[in-house]
C-alpha cells in the first residue's frame, strides 16, 4: 500500500497547518456505546455519520470515542456529550439523521437537543445535563 | 446481527477491554470450496480455563452493567447455525483466539456487510492498540495494516476524520479489487 500511503501523507499535512491554527477552544467528547447491544441496535452507522459530520464541519475540538454497556441497552444506539466541565448529555435511540441535528446544534451551536435526549419523560423535558 | 461485519465489530470490543495491544483479523473466503471463516486473535489478558468453559453461556458475562452476556454467544450460534464451527482458545496473560466458520452459500449464512465502515469504527474505537486485518478472497489477498499507517504518519492514534475517510476508502477499493470476477 506503499503509493496510497504516500497520497495520505501528503492530505495530512496539508490538513495538519488548519488544525493548529484552529486548537483549544470548547472542547466536545462525544462517545457512542459500543457493546453487543449497541451494535445489535445500530450504533456503527450513527459512528460513522459522527465522523463524516465532524470531517465536514471541521470540528477540529471533537473527539469521537467509543464506550462499553452503559446499562440501558433498550435506549441504544446511546450517544454521550461531555463538555470541557465534563458534564454530560446522554442522547438515546440515535439514528444517522439524528445524530446531524446534534452535530448542527450541540456540538456547533452550543445547544442541547432535548427532544433526543433521555430526560424525556411523559413528554415532559428534565434538566439534560448531568455530572458525571 | 443482520451482517457479519458486526459480529467482527463486537468480537474485537472484547480484545480491546482485554488490554490488547494488536488485534489480527483474518477472513477467508473461498467460492469453489464453499468456505467462508473469521478468526480474530489478540494479545490481551486471556481468559481463565475456569471461564472459558461456559464464555459462549449468554447468562455469563464479566460485565458489571447488566447479567447477560451475548457477543459471542451469537457469533457461535450464527457459525452453528451455517453449518460450520465456532471455537474459542485462550491463555492467561499470551492472548485469545476465536473462529468462526460457515458454509459459504448457506442459506442462513448473514451477509459480510460493510467491512470498510467495520474497520473505521475499530479503529475509532481502539485508541492506540493496532489492527491487522487480512482478507482472503479464492486467491487473492488484501492486507490492511495501522501499524504501517502510523509508522508513515508519525501519529500514535488514527482517530482522526480525515485519517478515518482515507481508511474506508483503501479498505472499500481494497475489497472490491479483490473480489472481482476475472
Amino acid at each position: 500500500m506503499a503509493k496510497s500511503l504516500a497520497e495520505l501523507k501528503a492530505i495530512r499535512e496539508k490538513k495538519l497547518n488548519e488544525i493548529n491554527l484552529r486548537h483549544g477552544k470548547n472542547g466536545y467528547r462525544v462517545v457512542v456505546g459500543m457493546a453487543t447491544c449497541g451494535i445489535a441496535a445500530g450504533a456503527r452507522p450513527v459512528m460513522v455519520k459522527l465522523m463524516e459530520e465532524v470531517e465536514a464541519k471541521n470540528l477540529v475540538d471533537v473527539t469521537v470515542a467509543q464506550t462499553g454497556c452503559i446499562g440501558v441497552c433498550r435506549l441504544e444506539p446511546i450517544v454521550e456529550v461531555y463538555d470541557e466541565n465534563n458534564e454530560k448529555v446522554t442522547y438515546v435511540h440515535m439514528t444517522p439523521e439524528k445524530i446531524v441535528k446534534v452535530v448542527d446544534e450541540h456540538l456547533v451551536g452550543g445547544k442541547v437537543v432535548d427532544e433526543y435526549t433521555m430526560t424525556v419523560v411523559d413528554g415532559k423535558i428534565v434538566d439534560p445535563k448531568i455530572k458525571a | 446481527m443482520k451482517e457479519l461485519s458486526l459480529h467482527i465489530l463486537d468480537i474485537t470490543q472484547n480484545s480491546i477491554r482485554a488490554q490488547a495491544t494488536l488485534v489480527k483479523l483474518t477472513i477467508s473466503e473461498s467460492v469453489p470450496e464453499n468456505h467462508f471463516s473469521i478468526t480474530i486473535e489478540d494479545d490481551g489478558c486471556g481468559i481463565p480455563a475456569e471461564q472459558l468453559k461456559n464464555v459462549t453461556d449468554p447468562f455469563v458475562t464479566t460485565r458489571t452493567t447488566r447479567r447477560v452476556g451475548l457477543g459471542l454467544s451469537l457469533f457461535k450460534a450464527a457459525s452453528e447455525g451455517c453449518g460450520g464451527y465456532f471455537e474459542i482458545s485462550s491463555t492467561v496473560g499470551v492472548g485469545t483466539k476465536v473462529v468462526g466458520t460457515f458454509l459459504r452459500d448457506h442459506i442462513d449464512r448473514a451477509p459480510l456487510g460493510n467491512m470498510a465502515d467495520t474497520v473505521v469504527t475499530m479503529v475509532m474505537s481502539f485508541g492506540e492498540a493496532d489492527l491487522v486485518y487480512e482478507h482472503d478472497y479464492n486467491k487473492k489477498s488484501f492486507i490492511f495494516d495501522t501499524r504501517e499507517i502510523k509508522e508513515t504518519l508519525e501519529v500514535t492514534s488514527l482517530n482522526e476524520p480525515d485519517i478515518l475517510n482515507w481508511i474506508r476508502e483503501f479498505v472499500r477499493e481494497g475489497l472490491e479489487e479483490i473480489m472481482e470476477e476475472e
